[in-house]
């Protein structure tokens, strides 16, 4: 096509043209929007008139002084709790099916199988294993004895809820990190383990002292997906409880879906878009700095 | 002694992951039964007894006939087909530059590629609601095309890695011979990068086709509905019967994990592939 002109031009073309589209629609559908959120916070737009009356801090003053908005992050701290125990489990199977074993290829593609399912048909998937009277989950614990359990509305408890909820996002989830685990288990050197062995270290030994720290980086990144994963819960409450019962599974994203979409407060509900933001960047931040203390990337 | 102890670290591995396997199928299995037996059968038995027959496809008829999950597979099969034709080529563009190519701006584009994933997408909608309202996509097919096919850093990322080992005698040669730039893009990179298509084509496959937020936010109307936020109004409509939902939950779980039991190496593949680098 354009044959003739020297390779430095054709560079140039090259470059410019087939960043353009890419580089345009990130620009439009991620940046532009991120800019015009952090101007819309300072305003008390409605969503839908033209004009954008200027409050300043005022939405930010709303966020921190209104105790209704910061009072859902509690609900979103189940998850967090849930995420931990996620990973610690993940860990767990990826060492033991990284062991020798029979048939652990099996057991890692029905342990990641619930990844891939489509989140809204697990959602009311789990909306019947935790029905209270329907529900499979109570007929089974009936059925194994455990009776006094067996009257737990799951998804109708204040308390219970929002583990309950998170508990699903550990059924999804965890295959994926167990993966992710297994990937940089397998990329350990194998004669570290050969050394580890001729000096008589014990197999406990080996786990902590040479598995363990090798898996620090992709533990890091794994906490911090859980970590944000936690902050930006969504879809989960939103398709199964709609917050409920009486908001208490109600999570931060949603109530800024609500704010925003419900009560046309954009305003506000960019604010506390931007505070998010704000919150997915220290954790970043803070994870570095102590990535960097650990010393050895 | 030390045999005996084998066996029971071994008795354990395999207990727990038994356990395991159990947790993970056990919602699954509850759902298949349920979604055979007809209202009386499913009034009168135990939720997690067999159906009478597996043959009982009634639920899974009324699914397709009141619910329209027919139009929400033909709706989400179009999205896919769009995004990914035009998602592959931005991204083997993108990586094309990013890997053959030195220039000033290269560590700003791959810079904004990465700070893009902090971004909670969830939250900026509500000012990227605007511009789709704007561009006169609302409530159309086009709504969630655009906002699919960008190219994202783990995409990026795998093309890299491909695009490294692909060895540059290759460009060079070509360029003896005379071909420009883009032939070499054309013939050279693009189908040397098919292994990292194909799983990145399988991956986003599946995340567009499990997206509820996007479909449900940009296209309400009726005759939009995709398979999530069809299930979603059938949930609905429907809520108490639990049989239908089970029928309905089943049909839409099944493209996926039939699509994952035939393909998990590259699923497992485009898995690590981004998130161990």
């Amino acid at each position: 096509m354009f044959g003739t002109l020297s390779y430095n031009k054709q560079k140039t073309i090259i470059i410019v043209s087939f960043l353009l589209i890419p580089l345009l629609l990130l620009a439009t559908f991620t940046y532009y929007p991120a800019i015009k959120l952090v101007y819309y916070s300072f305003t008390n737009w409605d969503g839908y008139s033209p004009e954008k009356p200027w409050v300043g801090l005022d939405n930010y003053r709303e966020v921190f002084s209104n105790p209704d908005i910061f009072k859902v992050f509690t609900h979103n701290f189940a998850y967090f709790v849930m995420g931990i125990v996620q990973n610690i489990v993940a860990i767990y199977f990826a060492v033991v099916l990284s062991s020798r074993l029979r048939g652990k290829n099996a057991f890692r593609i029905m342990l990641f199988l619930p990844y891939i399912m489509n989140g809204v048909a697990v959602a009311f998937m789990f909306g019947y294993v935790f029905d209270t009277t329907n529900g499979s989950l109570n007929l089974f614990l009936d059925n194994i004895g455990l009776h006094h359990l067996a009257q737990t509305s799951w998804l109708g408890t204040e308390g219970l809820v929002n583990y309950s909820l998170a508990s699903t996002g550990f059924w999804r989830f965890m295959g994926y990190n167990m993966v992710i685990y297994i990937a940089s288990l397998q990329a350990i050197p194998k004669d570290i383990y050969e050394a580890a062995k001729i000096d008589g270290a014990g197999s406990f030994q080996t786990l902590w002292r040479i598995t363990l720290p090798n898996m620090k980086p992709v533990i890091q990144l794994n906490l911090f997906l859980t970590v944000t994963g936690a902050l930006e819960v969504f879809d989960l409450p939103f398709v199964l409880t709609k917050g409920g019962p009486a908001g208490a599974s109600q999570t931060y994203v949603q109530k800024v879906v609500e704010t925003a979409f419900a009560f046309n407060n954009y305003g506000l509900a960019s604010a506390m878009s931007i505070i998010l933001l704000f919150f997915v960047v220290i954790v970043l931040l803070v994870q570095q700095l102590v990535l960097n203390r650990g010393g050895d990337k | 002694m030390a045999h005996n102890k084998f066996r029971f670290v071994d008795f354990i591995k395999y207990f727990t992951l038994l356990i395991g396997v159990f947790v993970v199928l056990f919602p699954p299995y509850v759902v298949i039964v349920n979604a055979f037996k007809s209202t009386d059968e499913f009034n009168s038995s135990s939720s997690m007894a067999l159906p009478k027959s597996f043959l009982n496809f009634d639920n899974f008829t009324a699914v397709f006939q009141r619910g329209g999950l027919l139009s929400g597979f033909g709706n989400v099969l179009v999205i896919i087909i769009i995004t990914l034709t035009l998602n592959i080529l931005f991204g083997t563009m993108v990586a094309y530059v990013l890997g053959r190519f030195s220039f000033k701006l290269k560590p700003v584009v791959f810079g904004a590629y990465l700070v893009a994933t902090i971004i909670p997408s969830i939250t900026t909608q509500v000012a990227t609601f605007g511009i789709i309202k704007n561009m006169g996509l609302y409530n159309t097919l086009g709504a969630p095309i655009v906002l699919y096919i960008g190219a994202d850093v783990i995409q990026i990322i795998l093309y890299l890695q491909f695009i490294r080992n692909i060895p540059f005698d290759l460009d060079e040669s070509a360029m003896v011979e005379g071909a420009s730039l883009f032939k070499i893009y054309r013939s050279i990179i693009f189908p040397l990068l098919t292994p990292a298509t194909a799983t990145l084509v399988i991956l986003k496959t599946i995340s567009i086709y499990n997206d509820m937020y996007i479909p449900y936010l940009y296209m309400p109307k009726q005759s939009l509905g995709v398979v999530t936020t069809i299930l979603m109004r059938f949930q609905g409509v429907n809520s108490g019967e639990w049989n239908l939902i089970c029928a309905a939950i089943l049909l839409i779980l099944l493209p996926t994990v039939i699509l994952y039991f035939f393909l998990q190496r590259y699923i497992f593949e485009g898995v690590t592939s981004g998130a161990v680098k």
